[in-house]
């Protein structure tokens, strides 16, 4: 009896030390055995020779080595590269986009709906729908091209146009996040400071530049960071409308692991380790960015 | 309001921005209607080169055929089995965690926190590797049990980022008054925090819905099999299959993108809701 008196007084006493520690630990620990620590042994896997079934042979850094003589390792960060700088694009898009909806005429809440339709869609449907839109004979948009200049291009056969090709599907729905993220923004303006501005005979573009976007930044910056991490995280459009092809023209960090890790030409974790590694590198650049970022916010509040 | 709203301009303006409009949407839709138009377009039009043109008649025997000669009413059923359970999981969990980092003021509470968000952000592929060797020693592999298990853990991530802000929001006075009369913290978060957070678990439910049910990647690494395989692996092999029948790839891939745009219609303030937190407020 008296056991269970203290032991309620001990629970009543430091309730408060332990509640947070059991309200995080379900989630916590899942988070710890699927997120953290995968990071750390795909770390350490990247310094072995490993056909993920065998004893894993210490190499050091040899795949790292071997990476820097690989020239699919280059085309894949050039395109990276590319991606992440067109990538960009969806958000200027996206922000025009929200300024041409942002009225209230009638029906215009089903236009935005529908603008932002691409979005809600499975990017291997988007990829196919792509796929279909560059078919040569018959794409619409190679019918477009040819009625225009009157040669033919098939664009995801072509090493030139390739990854071009598969950034624009991917800019589909990028710009419509980013508008749906600005509507949001132009939603929440402060009218008082618009009105000022108009008084002050500030219109157009110099309203916009100079009262209307430093209000949008919290969207902006939610922008960045959804764009960034999707330009460099792309997978699923280049797996599904060229597989890193032709000849491995269209290859992204990302697809090349894969690719890698789990070829039909046997199984090599530790080199598609070390090509995850160095994107998770790259990565972090941009992360510990954002976190820096919102820290300083949150210390603001 | 800005723009300036449209009923202030000439009326030239004014039909000309109504008519822009849906000229604009057509545009901006074009590879969707141009798909929706492919899957009801009758194979023999396909072959006598009929790509554009209106469709001859209206082939609703595409649906049909996907149905009947694929797999993919299965592959349909595998995404639910994978989705529904991840929704719960993880709403579940992360209003757990949402609500111990947003009431109690710890010491790790904000680098918790942070390791969540930074979690959110990173590369599948440094995952993959680890993630997928654990998922076959536990016996796991090709199963949608493993997939589950995987997707509530990472969108746990997001999840929590979410409910944390979301509680943020509340007024604290209402747990603080609850705590003097000594109520305990489970009863102040089961009673008091709880009900007050359906609208954060609605948006929730509907994003993690659309993100886990679209998921490609982790759909390929975690399954082979067709037994387990979630519609968006399970639509690419048929487009391998089903090599230039674009009226069966088309209806095919209306059927595996509907289940989250009717969602979408279905609970667009609630989706919206969820995609824009931040967007407004730091």
């Amino acid at each position: 009896m008296s056991d269970t008196a203290r032991s309620a007084g001990f629970w009543k006493r430091n309730q408060l030390k332990i509640a947070p520690w059991a309200f995080l630990a379900p989630g916590a620990i899942m988070f710890l055995l699927y997120v953290l620590i995968p990071i750390v042994q795909s770390v350490w896997i990247s310094f072995h020779d490993w056909d993920g079934l065998g004893d894993k042979v210490w190499i050091g850094l040899g795949n790292y080595v071997e990476l820097l003589d690989d020239d699919t390792f280059y085309v894949a960060l050039k395109n990276n590269l590319i991606w992440l700088a067109l990538y960009l694009l969806a958000i200027p898009m996206g922000l025009a986009t929200a300024l041409f909806l942002n009225q209230t005429v009638w029906g215009i809440r089903l236009y935005k709906s529908l603008f932002f339709f691409p979005f809600v869609i499975s990017q291997v449907v988007v990829g196919l729908m792509f796929t279909w839109f560059y078919a040569p004979d018959f794409g619409l948009f190679s019918q477009l091209i040819k009625w225009l200049t009157g040669t033919e291009i098939a664009v995801l056969a072509d090493e030139r146009f390739v990854t071009l090709g598969i950034i624009v599907a991917g800019l589909w729905p990028q710009t419509a996040y980013c508008m749906i993220l600005y509507l949001t923004g132009l939603n929440n303006l402060n009218p008082e400071q618009i009105e000022a501005a108009r008084m002050d005979n500030a219109r157009g573009w110099r309203l916009l530049w100079h009262v209307i976007l430093p209000q949008l930044a919290p969207a902006t910056f939610i922008a960045m960071v959804v764009t960034v991490i999707g330009a460099l995280r792309s997978f699923d459009l280049v797996s599904i409308m060229t597989a890193g092809g032709p000849y491995g023209s269209s290859q992204v960090l990302s697809y090349f692991m894969y690719e890698q890790a789990l070829s039909e030409y046997g199984y090599r974790m530790g080199y598609g380790a070390a090509i995850a590694v160095v994107l998770f590198l790259i990565m972090m650049v941009f992360i510990t960015l954002f976190i820096v970022r919102m820290i300083a916010q949150e210390r603001n509040r | 309001m800005f723009p300036t709203p449209i009923q202030k301009a000439s009326p030239a303006a004014r039909i000309g921005y109504q008519v822009l409009l849906p000229v604009a949407l057509m545009i901006w839709l074009i590879p969707l209607i141009g798909v929706a138009v492919t899957s009801l377009r009758p194979a023999s039009d396909l072959a006598a080169g009929n790509y554009f043109g209106i469709p001859s008649g209206l082939a609703f025997e595409n649906y049909a055929a996907v149905f009947r000669d694929s797999p993919i009413g299965w592959y349909i059923l595998n995404s639910f089995k994978v989705t529904v359970p991840t929704v719960i999981g993880a709403v579940a969990l992360s209003c757990l965690t949402g609500f111990a980092l947003a009431v109690y003021g710890f010491r790790a509470n904000l680098w918790v926190f942070f390791a969540f968000v930074a979690g959110n952000f990173i590369p599948f592929q440094i995952l993959m590797v680890p993630v997928r060797d654990m998922t076959l020693r536990a016996g796991m592999y090709d199963t949608t049990l493993g997939l589950v298990l995987f997707h509530i853990a990472f969108q746990t991530g997001f999840c929590t980022l979410f409910m944390r802000n979301f509680i943020k929001g509340l007024p604290f006075a209402l747990i603080e008054s609850a705590r003097v009369e000594g109520v305990s913290e489970w009863r102040i978060f089961r009673h008091i925090v709880l009900p007050l957070m359906r609208p954060a678990i609605a948006a929730l439910s509907v994003l993690v819905f659309t993100f886990v049910w679209n998921d490609y990647f982790w759909a390929t690494v975690l399954v082979q099999g067709q037994h387990a395989m979630p519609v968006t692996a399970g639509l690419y092999s048929l487009n391998g299959q089903w090599v230039a029948a674009w009226h069966l790839v088309s209806a095919g891939s209306i059927v595996a993108a509907l289940p989250p745009v009717l969602m979408f219609f279905l609970m667009q303030r609630h989706f919206i809701a969820g995609l824009t937190l931040g967007a407004t407020k730091g």
